[in-house]
């Protein structure tokens, strides 16, 4: 295979000046992390279209109770606002975006573009993920792009960021970008072979965080986090397990049905069906759940996904006691 | 092989509603071997078209002839008589050779009766499954002899999406996971440690991303300048 992100022709190699500065402040996520500080991220989903008073009253919600927020970049490939406008209100709102990139819509043109855009908009966190396939969206006869995977788009950003240098060799000038990197992580996906060597991947192309798919099965998490942690990834990479809050037992059973990388066990549906309050009963779950990873070596924080539930997460933040909110 | 299935007949009635003579021609190498475009289905197709213009009450006369390849010039030649004949010429080839067929016959009326669907195998009879999505670049030795290219809905280069679920892709469970078949093709050749090293961006030049793809080869050409066909 050519190796595409050499340049046609190198120049000789010039007497080595110290990279540029990295521009504008860092991301405060990072900051919280590298302090050892528990952070907490949850989700917003940008609207279907222009009701920018929908994202104000997420923000709304979310502010004080979360260190960041991820926006979806269309997900299950539904048209909605971009996830580098709907960053840029949060930065101008005070909630600290983290902005999520797929590589199903973007090249690596677009994908080094909209990066720079983004930064110079204030956002530093950026979660790069392959995309939901577009047959399940809004536009199912789109094309999809992948001209990268996940794992390659990391390692554009990361040469952006540590090299001021673009995929394609020339120069990022007038400064580094000073990003974040995130990707996702799903450890009961399958094929389980290659979970951890898939994170491992990760971690070498550049990420500094994962937020995992959600986690129900405890047991099987804490083994993954052993065989990362005996890889020496935990050292370079801040995990984060998603925490999805159950409505009903009928919930617990749909998703473990029907989505991807996700264990739910048993005992979990027997005690969602064991209380009519489903809601409560998934709460108490949730923050359960928050205390209990919270013990597992390596874990730095929790990332909180309440689907069109945004209004829970202070409740189980609030519960978990990890903030006081708003003013504290 | 180039696979493809042929246009539903509605279709194929409409394209050629407005001509009188028509030649539906066959080729005999890939689409006949998938059964949608060669000597027998020429022939039943020409049939089921005069049947319906018969029902209609609309004059068609259908003329039908299958060569070998109809990417290939010398076979095209043998053509020329009939096609000389028509008004227009329905080619149920795959999309090169139709396209070589209007290229031969500059002044005839040339219609796709096929949709060239893919390169792939036979996987059992009335079966067929794609396999190389042409890159131009193999990288089937990192992969297990699966390419992921072909076979990855998102054509992801270093292992699976969240997506991938028993072994089946989110695309649609009647398709295999193609990473899943990767890790477990690794695993069982005891080369999974493969599977830890990070595929870099690809140069898309070789695919259709690099404009029209052609092939030279010097060598052959000289050749044929010597020894004419």
């Amino acid at each position: 295979m050519t190796e595409a992100a050499a340049p046609k022709k190198a120049k000789p190699p010039a007497e080595k000046t110290p990279p540029p500065p990295v521009v504008g402040p860092v991301s405060g996520l990072e900051k919280l992390i590298k302090a050892g500080s528990f952070v907490v991220t949850a989700e917003l989903g940008p609207p279907k279209g222009l009701d920018l008073e929908a994202i104000h009253k997420k923000v709304g919600i979310l502010k004080g109770w979360v260190d960041a927020a991820n926006v979806t970049d269309n997900q299950t490939a539904v048209v909605r606002v971009s996830s580098i406008a709907t960053a840029a209100i949060m930065v101008q709102q005070g909630l600290e975006p983290v902005m999520q990139m797929v590589a199903r819509d973007r090249n690596r043109i677009a994908i080094q573009s909209d990066m720079l855009g983004a930064t110079a908009l204030g956002i530093r966190n950026v979660l790069c993920l392959s995309g939901d396939h577009q047959t399940f969206g809004s536009e199912p006869g789109a094309a999809n792009v992948y001209d990268v995977d996940s794992i390659q788009m990391l390692g554009i950003l990361k040469g952006m960021r540590d090299d001021a240098k673009f995929a394609g060799g020339t120069d990022v000038e007038g400064g580094r970008p000073p990003l974040f990197l995130g990707a996702a992580w799903s450890p009961d996906a399958d094929p389980a072979e290659v979970r951890t060597l898939r994170l491992a991947k990760k971690v070498r192309a550049g990420a500094q965080f994962v937020q995992t798919q959600c986690i129900f099965d405890l047991a099987a998490f804490k083994l993954e986090m052993k065989k990362a942690g005996d890889m020496g990834l935990l050292d370079k990479l801040a995990v984060l397990p998603g925490i999805i809050p159950l409505k009903s037992a009928g919930m617990a059973k749909f998703m473990r049905k029907n989505v991807a990388g996700i264990s739910i066990p048993e005992d979990v549906v027997k005690r969602m069906e064991g209380n009519k309050d489903g809601k409560e009963e998934g709460t108490r779950l949730a923050v359960e759940t928050i205390q209990a990873v919270r013990e597992i070596p390596g874990v730095r924080g929790v990332h909180i996904m309440a689907i069109e539930w945004e209004s829970k997460v202070a409740d189980i933040v609030a519960r978990a006691g990890l903030k006081k909110g708003p003013g504290a | 092989m180039i696979v493809g299935e042929q246009k539903p007949f509605e279709q194929i009635v409409k394209l050629i509603e407005r001509y009188k003579r028509i030649l539906v021609a066959g080729c005999g190498t890939c689409v006949s071997v998938c059964f949608a475009g060669g000597e027998k289905e020429a022939g039943i197709l020409a049939s089921m078209l005069r049947l319906e213009a018969q029902k209609n009450g609309r004059p068609l006369e259908v003329l039908e002839q299958t060569v070998k390849r109809q990417c290939d010039r010398e076979f095209l030649e043998e053509m020329a008589t009939k096609v000389g004949q028509v008004d227009a010429v329905l080619s149920i080839a795959c999309g090169c050779g139709i396209q070589f067929m209007a290229e031969r016959f500059q002044d005839k009326i040339v219609l796709p009766g096929l949709n060239t669907r893919f390169i792939g195998v036979t996987l059992e009879q009335g079966e067929w499954a794609e396999r190389c999505a042409m890159c131009g670049d193999c990288i089937l030795d990192r992969t297990g002899g699966i390419c992921p290219v072909a076979r990855c809905a998102k054509r992801l280069h270093n292992g699976p999406c969240g997506g991938s679920s028993g072994g089946k892709c989110e695309v649609g469970k009647d398709r295999d996971c193609g990473w899943a078949l990767i890790v477990q093709r690794l695993q069982k050749l005891g080369e999974l440690d493969r599977y830890s090293e990070i595929l870099p961006p690809r140069n898309w030049t070789t695919s259709r991303d690099g404009g029209q793809r052609k092939v030279v080869r010097e060598d052959l050409k000289e050749q044929g300048r010597i020894e004419p066909r």
